[in-house]
């Protein structure tokens, strides 16, 4: 639709678009609001599904059961403490094994590793980044609780027992801490580096003085990230930290014991699954609540950690 | 000039050491050493985790070769194969494909090209991120009590109750979401300004820009991270589970249409049911689903590593 100028005058309609294709404009850019607004709707509705079952089972539940001897849904008994104690053994186990493993492989690579040497490693620890739970899970009752659980703490150990667990996260979270901590130190501005070695110092006393304090948001983040991922894991103690049928409160690594996300489990599907009126099916949406919330702090706590990163360079 | 300049006898010496190169510096390679275990350890489960499996899994193998692909689930764990669980998950990565991919690029095309720097929009970004760092569960919680239990009737009708392939793909590609729109965003920032000023200057509108000119720059980086969360995808149990996931039914006559509102299985949750079993047998099973799981996810990440190195364009 050519606008051609009459008389050498050029009018508004001249310098209007084409109609069709400011239509087709805003018919692209609602559909794109509508799949970025569909964001906001899942976290929404995790929310309200989460608030609304936690609803229902505190209206069910004797309060009472929240503080007794153990977390067994089948005899309406729910102690929180017990699930909550399952999972902070399991994931304090977890750290205990990935912060260390993590942050010596993230400064290995990033400090002391040839570039060459670092363009192959890294994509093995992605690779590693990659082995489903599930995997881990085997690999834990197969291999860590016969032969390094009961081989280092005897055979009176059971073979479902929360250290197993703990060991499997903990080598299940080690790449994912070791990744974004190396990011974070590769990033340090070599001007730093530099200055260090320029002063005489060598390649330890660099990485720890300099390069590590200057990554130090990074690397929190990258500790955070890992306590959360730990605290969300699922399948390994599905598989390998006992619990099944509940469990008495216990502060044993050594014994069995359940987990927030290994309860929400067996609710649903497993030994504790129970249909019906009473409290027990909705008391997965009221641990599910639970976790989300621990789960989305941390993960706001570590947000705010990078933002002080990028704030510094 | 003096005595000032002379240094004593036993600081020469030192001096003398280290700049000759001939100190040795214990305390330096002791570190090295240990950190270069720590990276050793971290990548030795690997290896030992692949050993362990491969050595399980060889004997079934060897005994049965592709039956095991061929054949469905079976409570003898002579009769039981793997085939449910391999159709099932490449149903859901179907889902993957035909929902997440889409929205995800389209929410981030939102998010990158068309949305100014307001609070909602940080909201909405801050809102997605968080996304992505949600536990898997809690997406399996959703996919509960939306897909299976809200839209009952829709999702799977009758005696299936809701847990059907179409929730437990909704669930899946709900999850993967959030990673699809960061990688894209990412994708999307890449490509310099000037590509789309070019546009803009010849007086396209902005949709013409992005399709034209951002969108074939970006492709591959879109294409990396899509791939990535099909990885990301086919390794995920834990919704699956809740949603349902039973082990050994899968509609596998008639096809994808057919077993949408049935029941279904992948092969995370086949494993998973193996596992669990005492027999020796069952346990061996268990090892060549792995096996088969781990190849198929590798392969996707080769994909997307080699996709990623073929395409990525430097500016």
């Amino acid at each position: 639709m050519a606008k051609v100028a009459v008389g050498g005058r050029i009018t508004v309609e001249m310098l209007r678009g084409d109609a069709r294709r400011l239509r087709r404009e805003r018919v692209m850019r609602g559909l794109f609001f509508s799949a970025a607004a569909l964001s906001v709707v899942i976290t929404v509705s995790i929310i309200l599904s989460l608030v609304g079952g936690a609803a229902t089972f505190l209206s069910k539940v004797d309060l009472s059961t929240l503080w007794s001897d153990g977390w067994f849904p089948r005899r309406n008994l729910f102690d929180v403490k017990t699930i909550v104690a399952g999972t902070l053994i399991v994931s304090g186990i977890a750290m205990v094994v990935a912060a260390p493993l993590g942050l010596g492989a993230a400064l290995y690579l990033s400090e002391y590793a040839k570039p060459r040497s670092r363009r192959a490693l890294k994509p093995i620890l992605e690779t590693l980044a990659s082995v489903p739970s599930v995997v881990m899970g085997f690999f834990a009752l197969r291999i860590i609780s016969p032969d390094i659980v009961q081989k280092l703490f005897g055979s009176s150990v059971p073979i479902f027992n929360l250290m197993s667990a703990g060991l499997a996260v903990g080598l299940l979270v080690t790449p994912l801490v070791a990744s974004v901590a190396e990011d974070s130190m590769h990033a340090v501005p070599s001007a730093l580096r530099e200055a260090s070695y320029g002063l005489g110092a060598r390649r330890r006393a660099t990485s720890l003085r300099v390069v590590a304090p200057a990554a130090v948001s990074g690397i929190s983040a990258a500790i955070i990230l890992g306590i959360s991922r730990a605290i969300g894991e699922t399948m390994i103690v599905a598989i390998v930290a006992g619990g099944t049928g509940g469990s008495l409160f216990n502060l044993n690594p050594l014994k069995g014991g359940q987990t927030m996300t290994a309860a929400i489990t067996s609710l649903a599907t497993g030994s504790d699954q129970i249909r019906g009126s009473g409290p027990a099916y909705p008391s997965l949406f009221f641990v599910g609540l639970l976790l989300f919330l621990i789960t989305l702090g941390l993960n706001l706590a570590s947000e705010r950690f990078v933002r002080r990163v990028r704030k510094q360079y | 000039m003096g005595a000032r300049d002379r240094i004593s006898g036993a600081t020469q010496d030192e001096v003398m050491r280290v700049l000759s190169g001939r100190q040795r510096g214990h305390r330096e390679t002791g570190f090295t050493l240990l950190l270069l275990l720590t990276l050793v350890m971290a990548l030795a489960v690997l290896i030992v985790l692949l050993l362990d499996v491969t050595r399980t899994a060889l004997p079934v193998l060897k005994d049965r070769g592709l039956d095991i692909l061929r054949n469905g689930y079976s409570s003898l764990p002579q009769d039981a194969g793997i085939k449910q669980g391999l159709i099932g998950s490449l149903y859901l990565m179907a889902f993957v494909v035909m929902f997440a991919i889409p929205l995800g690029v389209g929410a981030a095309i939102y998010m990158e090209e068309y949305a100014r720097d307001t609070k909602v929009t940080r909201f909405i970004n801050a809102n997605i991120r968080n996304l992505a760092g949600v536990p898997a569960i809690v997406y399996g919680i959703l996919g509960l009590a939306i897909f299976v239990e809200l839209l009952k009737s829709l999702t799977g009708p009758g005696s299936v109750e809701g847990k059907s392939l179409l929730a437990g793909g909704l669930t899946i590609a709900l999850m993967v979401l959030p990673i699809v729109i960061i990688t894209t965003q990412e994708a999307l920032r890449a490509v310099p300004r000037s590509i789309r000023e070019g546009g803009f200057g010849v007086g396209a509108t902005r949709w013409e820009v992005v399709r034209s000119h951002v969108l074939p720059n970006a492709a591959p980086g879109i294409l990396t991270g899509s791939v990535l969360s099909m990885a990301r995808a086919l390794g995920e149990t834990a919704p699956l589970i809740m949603v349902g996931a039973v082990t050994g039914f899968l509609a596998t006559r008639g096809g994808f249409l057919a077993a949408l509102q049935q029941r279904f299985t992948a092969l995370p949750t086949l494993i998973f049911a193996y596992v669990k079993k005492p027999q020796d047998d069952f346990q061996n099973l268990a090892a060549v689903a792995i096996l088969v799981l781990i190849l198929l996810i590798f392969a996707v990440n080769l994909t997307a590593i080699l996709l990623r190195n073929r395409y990525e364009r430097r500016w």
